[in-house]
């Protein structure tokens, strides 16, 4: 074996290595700003805890397609008696695609009567929405809803 | 100029649940644009909305770069008592607005 070819072999075999990780490392920083399922599930997380989340009692009224993710109209209707003692504490919403998970969080009492919140959300992309609501015994309700968007909103240029 | 509707029925029987409407007119700029040469523009959305009655504090809501411009929200409570709404806004780079309307409870 001739010692020059072998150092040669493992110069090139290390710098090829080193290049190939200065490839990967630009890939990883320049992922676009979207949020991930992960994102998603770590935002249900910081609302949530570590208590269990069950489905049922919540609704999502939502178009199921719209053209335009400027203005999505949304509605959340949770069924709750609203009297002082069982009542809904709060509703959060969650998107999954969006630059941030979080849409709005919306805070109810025993005074709000009827459970329901409507407003008007930007979709970025055809995606899922959960929304959570935490009822005054503690224990958090769920329903997810799936929107397809036709025309993007928030990444889009200032004209 | 930022301004708001509001739409509370002027008079409720005690014990009615009333719907309250809230438009206020407000940019919601994501942060996340980009003008043509690059630039991202910054932050400037309404971050906070709360409704009192009377003083109490009868809903309350967080928004985020989600919520579309001019944000409109609804929501529900109980006619107790003849008085006022107070709702205010309060957003980035300074925002805060509020409104009020009345309503008389038979």
């Amino acid at each position: 074996m001739h010692e020059p070819k072998n150092s040669s072999r493992r110069q090139f075999l290390s710098l090829a290595g080193s290049a190939a990780v200065m490839g990967v490392i630009p890939i990883v920083t320049v992922t676009p700003a979207e949020a991930t399922p992960a994102m998603l599930a770590s935002a249900i997380r910081n609302v949530v805890g570590t208590a269990t989340v069950q489905t049922g009692k919540i609704k999502i009224d939502v178009p199921p397609l719209v053209e335009n993710g400027n203005t999505v109209p949304l509605t959340v209707t949770v069924t709750s008696p609203m009297t002082e003692n069982d009542y809904v504490k709060s509703i959060h919403v969650f998107n999954e695609k969006n630059p941030q998970p979080n849409v709005g969080n919306f805070y109810l009492g025993p005074r709000s009567g009827r459970a329901q919140i409507s407003t008007r959300i930007r979709l970025a992309d055809t995606q899922k929405i959960v929304a959570i609501a935490r009822l005054s015994d503690g224990s958090f309700w769920s329903v997810s809803a799936d929107v397809v968007v036709t025309l993007a909103a928030c990444t889009e240029e200032v004209i | 100029m930022a301004s708001a509707l509001i739409n509370v029925p002027k008079k409720a029987k005690r014990g009615d649940i009333i719907e309250i409407k809230t438009l206020m007119s407000h940019i919601m700029e994501t942060g996340y644009r980009r003008t043509a040469t690059g630039e991202l523009v910054p932050r400037d959305i309404i971050t906070s909305f709360s409704c009192r009655y009377n003083g109490v504090e009868v809903f309350r809501a967080d928004l985020f770069p989600a919520i579309a411009a001019n944000p409109f929200i609804t929501f529900f409570t109980v006619a107790t008592e003849s008085g006022k709404f107070d709702f205010e806004w309060i957003g980035d780079q300074g925002f805060t607005e509020t409104a009020s309307a009345a309503i008389s409870v038979e």
